[in-house]
């Protein structure tokens, strides 16, 4: 590195007094309890015994039991199909919710963007879901898509639509869907919202220059609207996608106990606190920690994001 | 044949009128400036005839043909923007070949054009570039590269030149004005609220005034006979010196108009005294503004760099009688 000039000496100091209170925040309320989460993974920790915690190494990831007479099996968070049933329903659940709200979202904005009287109640209104508390809009909806009393069964069996009540979160074959459904409901608007403000970036006179070309509206959206509109939209997507992956709340009230919809992170807890296999449990955050990482890491590699905040 | 022809056309926001009965007639092949202060409706007049508003009423015809709902692509229009309004995302070359496509063009007819576009404005070495890597004057060429690929029968431009600094400004400028001599069956409309680009560039001025056409008509034209006070004070730089009172009324004027040129400056004597305020030496002339006794701005009297007139010296100015432009209490012009 060239050597820095005096004022650049003083810039570089005063943006790390700048930083370091935020820096140590961080180390403290983050940095600190993942080393220990890692850490925990590889002790025989239980919730009773913190302090007596001894080192395993990677038991709890993968051991070779042996029965002694030349048989034995392979255990560990690594060959647990529960954990990977987990892994699946997560990922799954991210796919599906987070490529419909992308839709949806970029729907609304589209909308949003658009001149009309009342447009800055709309934009409001629109906010709402996204401002309820999860853990209220989660009971919210599992009132009413309860399989006597909810409102959906009522609704769907009086237009003739269903002929039995169907119960929504219990089933095995909705469960998933149900959960689904409400995350997409609450967080629709906040994608729409990040949408629209990469939409308000792009200058109109563009849309002139293009109306002059003769482009129509559906050219005009593919090759001019969506180009510009994607960094923002990928911005939305990876935020999306890291919340997604860790989805908790919406599950553990809706669904509670359904091994259709039990996510990563569902399944850490319960082995934490609910199995009393706290260090199968950390080696299961563990686990999850990793996953989101190398996913985010591949996913700003593969789309080549710009996090610098530098312009090209 | 009128290429553009503008019968009573009239433009409301809501219940502001921005355009009010604007009536005026363009040949084919002519380039015409609109000028006028800012908001006087320059920019929604030209608008309104690339078909990006709306006419409230009144007709627009573009070659004998009401258009007034006609598409903005099949008028036949170019637009230049003041912000250039490329493509951010597209190279030049995408910028240029995105309308022709659109179009239906040939690829080789539009790489044809685009070619013959580049090399006139001399871009051919940036054609691969992103907008974002071109300086304002290129970015303005780029601008007009893709407006002329279109071949259209109009060119609108409005304000192309206001982001530019000065001397880019003037080199834009000839530039367009070559384009237009080469371009010659093709009409231009020129919005701009400086009036030297406008004289120098248009066959015709129209003078726009609170979305009122103040007066149409060649920039001599203009200048020696400028149809009202407005026009008289809009046109020509420095601009013309105003005299109201009795300096005026023994004119038989509300309002004495009279040009920097057309004041004789001398120490020995001349028809009005005063006192040398300021001197201002552009090297071709020298302009002198002289403070008197008859207006409270000081009149400005343009002399031969050659003569010495000094801060605070005691002067006399003598307007040329015939040059002398009256006004009355409208600001219409007094004849006879
Ligand atoms: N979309 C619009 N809605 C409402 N009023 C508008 C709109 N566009 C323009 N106006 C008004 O119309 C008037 C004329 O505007 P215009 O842009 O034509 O002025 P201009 O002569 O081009 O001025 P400038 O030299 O500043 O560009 C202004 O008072 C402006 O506020
Ligand atoms: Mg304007």
């Amino acid at each position: 590195m060239a050597p820095q000039s005096g004022l650049a000496r003083q810039r570089t100091r005063s943006a790390w007094v700048f930083l370091a209170p935020m820096l140590f925040v961080l180390a403290a309320v983050a940095l600190y309890p993942l080393l220990r989460t890692i850490w925990f993974g590889f002790t025989d920790a239980s919730l009773t015994s913190f302090g007596s915690a001894r080192f395993v190494g990677i038991r709890n990831y993968l051991e070779w039991l042996d029965y002694g007479d030349g048989n034995g099996e392979w255990l560990g968070l690594l060959v647990d199909g529960r954990w990977w049933s987990a892994v699946w329903n997560t990922v799954r659940f991210t796919l599906v919710s987070v490529t419909l709200e992308t839709i949806f979202g970029m729907v609304i904005a589209l909308v949003l963007n658009q001149k009309f009287p009342g447009r800055a109640v709309v934009r409001a209104a629109v906010l709402i879901p996204w401002a309820i508390p999860t853990v209220v809009s989660a009971k919210m909806w599992g009132w009413m898509l309860h399989d006597q009393f909810g409102i959906i069964n009522d609704m769907l069996m009086r237009v003739g639509i269903l002929s039995a009540p169907v119960a929504w979160t219990a089933s095995p074959d909705t469960a998933m869907a149900a959960v689904m459904m409400v995350d997409i409901w609450k967080t629709t608007p906040f994608m729409a919202l990040l949408i629209l403000a990469g939409l308000q970036m792009i200058p109109d006179d563009i849309y002139e220059a293009a109306r002059l070309d003769g482009v129509g509206p559906v050219r005009t959206f593919r090759r001019i609207t969506l180009p510009l509109v994607l960094p923002a939209m990928l911005v939305a997507v990876v935020f999306r996608a890291l919340d997604a992956l860790r989805i908790f709340d919406i599950v553990y009230v809706l669904t509670p106990n359904s091994p259709e919809t039990r996510t990563m992170s569902v399944f850490a807890r319960e082995n934490l606190f609910d199995y009393d296999k706290f260090a199968y449990g950390s080696a299961a955050s563990t686990l999850l920690f990793l996953i989101i990482a190398m996913i985010t890491i591949g996913f700003i590699y593969a789309t080549r994001m710009d996090l610098s905040g530098t312009r090209e | 044949m009128a290429t553009v022809d503008l019968r009573n056309v009239s433009k409301s926001f809501g219940s502001v009128e921005v355009l009010k009965d604007v009536s005026l007639s363009i040949e084919k092949g002519e380039f015409v400036a609109f000028v006028g202060p800012s908001g006087c409706g320059k920019s929604t007049l030209l608008r309104l005839i690339a078909g990006l508003e709306e006419i409230s009423s009144g007709d627009l015809m573009i070659e004998g043909e009401r258009v007034n709902d006609v598409l903005p692509a099949k008028r036949g229009v170019s637009m230049v923007f003041q912000s250039y309004a490329l493509y951010p995302h597209m190279s030049v070359y995408e910028n240029m070949a995105f309308g022709l496509e659109q179009a239906k063009l040939k690829k080789d007819e539009i790489a044809r054009r685009i070619a013959e576009a580049a090399h006139m404005l001399q871009i051919e070495g940036l054609l691969e570039r992103k907008p974002k890597a071109l300086s304002g004057g290129q970015r303005q060429r780029v601008a007009i590269g893709r407006a002329i690929t279109r071949q259209p029968r109009l060119f609108l431009f409005d304000e192309p030149l206001s982001n530019l600094d000065a001397a880019l400004r003037g080199e834009t400028r000839v530039e367009i004005a070559r384009l237009h001599a080469r371009l010659a069956d093709t009409t231009m409309i020129y919005v701009t609220h400086d009036q030297v680009e406008a004289m120098t560039l248009a066959d015709r001025i129209v003078v726009l005034n609170k979305g009122r056409v103040e007066q149409i008509g060649e920039p001599l034209e203009l200048y020696e006979n400028p149809a009202s006070r407005f026009v008289a004070g809009f046109i020509g730089s420095p601009k013309m010196n105003f005299l109201t009172g009795d300096a005026a009324r023994q004119h038989g004027a509300a309002t004495l108009g009279v040009r920097p040129e057309d004041l004789t400056l001398s120490a020995e004597g001349g028809l009005w005294s005063g006192k040398i305020a300021l001197t201002e030496a552009l090297g071709s002339d020298t302009f002198v503004h002289v403070d008197t006794t008859l207006s409270d701005k000081s009149i400005v009297a343009r002399v031969s760099p050659r003569e010495r007139f000094r801060h605070g010296m005691p002067v006399y100015l003598t307007p040329a009688p015939e040059r002398l432009h009256r006004f009355d209490e409208e600001g219409a012009p007094v004849r006879g």
